[in-house]
């Protein structure tokens, strides 16, 4: 287990990193490293040079603006769980975070490697897949695109990051102040390892406890994450047979894929009560809060 | 590279290649070898050592990586006179190792915990060595050796807890 000879840089700002990762097509971009050095050291990866961009310090920390909160991308995973901003104003966020890896890996891992990565089965895609938050990249000139969630996950460990461009920040909106509830559940071999199936789901309750929106995503089932439109269930009370009749609708379509751990049958029917659970438990938490 | 590392309270400076992880710079450069190396790609745990008091797995950090990073490992738990520290004398005490390959990961996560939570549950223990395997002891003694470290650090009238790694 030794990885190809490279060489290694801890540029400090992004427009330093941005030019490094500019001039060479096969510098690699290295945050916490926690899935990188594995793959380094099986030698699936083989760079040319590591641009380790972990002490840029612009690229650390979580900001609350007036309607956003938005996070460095090379924020440790173990400093946005113990947030309370995130816990606060992105409670869906604060609860996946608790399923990313085990204590030793998300003291290292940044929330931003594992946007970058791109894994199908990874929690903080999911995440801002369900809730279309933003992925922010910079260049060497210092000029930012935004990219949807949708647009950016294309495939597993692939996305649509543009060449020479660093990611810098996710943004995410706030929470508004009618009662927000949110539920996530995944099935995986053992606690912490790459989930089979996973579900995200958020719902808003209007003053007379009826639903004013919920949103679902599915993760860990197919290419990438996916969105799945539950739109129907506003105006409803969120019975449990709303909320069946609803998840059975918009799973109908959903691609599930085979592999080793898994059947894709197995996967499209783990998805849908994972589903209903995540629905369940965000009706509840909503209920709560609405006392 | 020249990269200056401080293990244990001591400072060394070294020169180290870009590709070589932490682990293999404490055992094979600093001849550290409470350290071990179990998978090498971040499956195990056998590895972890304290990276600024958290749990880190030394897989998966450069030695390079780890510049002006305060670094610990078991043999810096105590004064090397033999003595054991309170979470190893507990895992001895409610026999929470067997063939010993899990264990320096094992005290150093049990560490990690106990630096942040001194009244830790069973859920919080389980949660803590979550990402270290062991094949010997079922985790059942573990789970009791960190409960009963935990337990002594807060009656002790020496060390408080989270001030035993100092």
């Amino acid at each position: 287990m030794k990885p190809v000879q490279f060489d290694y840089v801890r540029p400090r700002t992004v427009e330093d990193a941005c030019g490094i990762l500019a001039g060479d097509m096969d510098a690699r971009v290295l945050a916490g490293g926690q899935t990188l050095v594995p793959m380094l050291a099986m030698r699936l990866s083989r760079p040319s040079v590591l641009v380790d961009i972990t002490r840029i310090e612009a690229l650390r920390g979580i900001t609350l603006t007036d309607d956003t909160v938005e996070i460095g991308a090379v924020t440790r995973q173990a400093a946005a769980l113990a947030s309370e901003v995130i816990r606060d104003e992105v409670p869906l966020l604060a609860k996946a975070l608790r399923h990313v890896g085990h204590p030793p890996t998300r003291s290292r891992g940044t929330v931003g490697g594992s946007v970058a990565h791109g894994d199908p089965s990874a929690e903080i895609p999911l995440v801002m897949t369900v809730l279309g938050a933003g992925i922010v990249f910079t260049d060497d000139d210092g000029e930012e695109e935004a990219f949807e969630p949708a647009d950016f996950f294309i495939g597993p460990m692939l996305t649509s990051a543009p060449m020479g461009g660093l990611l810098s920040r996710l943004v995410f909106s706030r929470r508004g102040s009618a009662p927000t509830g949110t539920g996530f559940r995944e099935i995986a071999s053992r606690r912490s390892d790459y989930a089979f199936a996973s579900a995200g789901a958020q719902v808003v309750l209007k003053a007379d406890g009826t639903c004013a929106e919920a949103l679902l995503g599915i993760g860990s089932v197919g290419d990438t994450p996916v969105a799945v439109d539950v739109a129907g269930l506003s105006g409803t009370r969120l019975t449990d047979r709303d909320i069946r009749g609803a998840v059975a609708e918009a799973l109908e379509d959903l691609e599930t894929v085979d592999d080793l751990h898994a059947t894709a049958r197995y996967r499209k029917r783990a998805a849908a009560r994972l589903a209903e659970l995540a629905l369940t438990e965000a009706r509840d938490d909503a209920l709560e809060q609405a006392g | 590279m020249k990269t200056e590392l401080t293990v244990n309270g001591r400072t060394h400076v070294v020169e180290i290649e870009p590709r070589t992880t932490l682990l293999d710079v404490l055992r094979d450069g600093l001849g550290l070898t409470a350290t071990h190396a179990g998978c090498e790609h971040g499956v195990c745990g056998a590895c972890t050592v304290l990276v600024d008091g958290e749990a880190v797995r030394s897989c998966l950090i450069l030695g390079v990586q780890a510049d002006g990073l305060d670094i610990r490992t078991v043999e810096g738990l105590t004064s090397g006179d033999g003595t054991l520290d309170i979470v190893q004398d507990a895992f001895c005490e409610t026999h929470g190792l067997q063939c010993g390959y899990c264990t320096s990961g094992m005290i150093l996560a049990a560490h990690a915990l106990l630096r942040v939570n001194a009244t830790p549950d069973e859920e919080d223990i389980r949660e803590a060595i979550s990402g270290n395997i062991c094949r010997c002891t079922g985790y059942q003694q573990i789970v009791e050796a960190i409960a009963l470290a935990a337990e002594r650090m807060r009656t002790s009238n020496v060390l408080g807890a989270g001030e035993v790694v100092k």
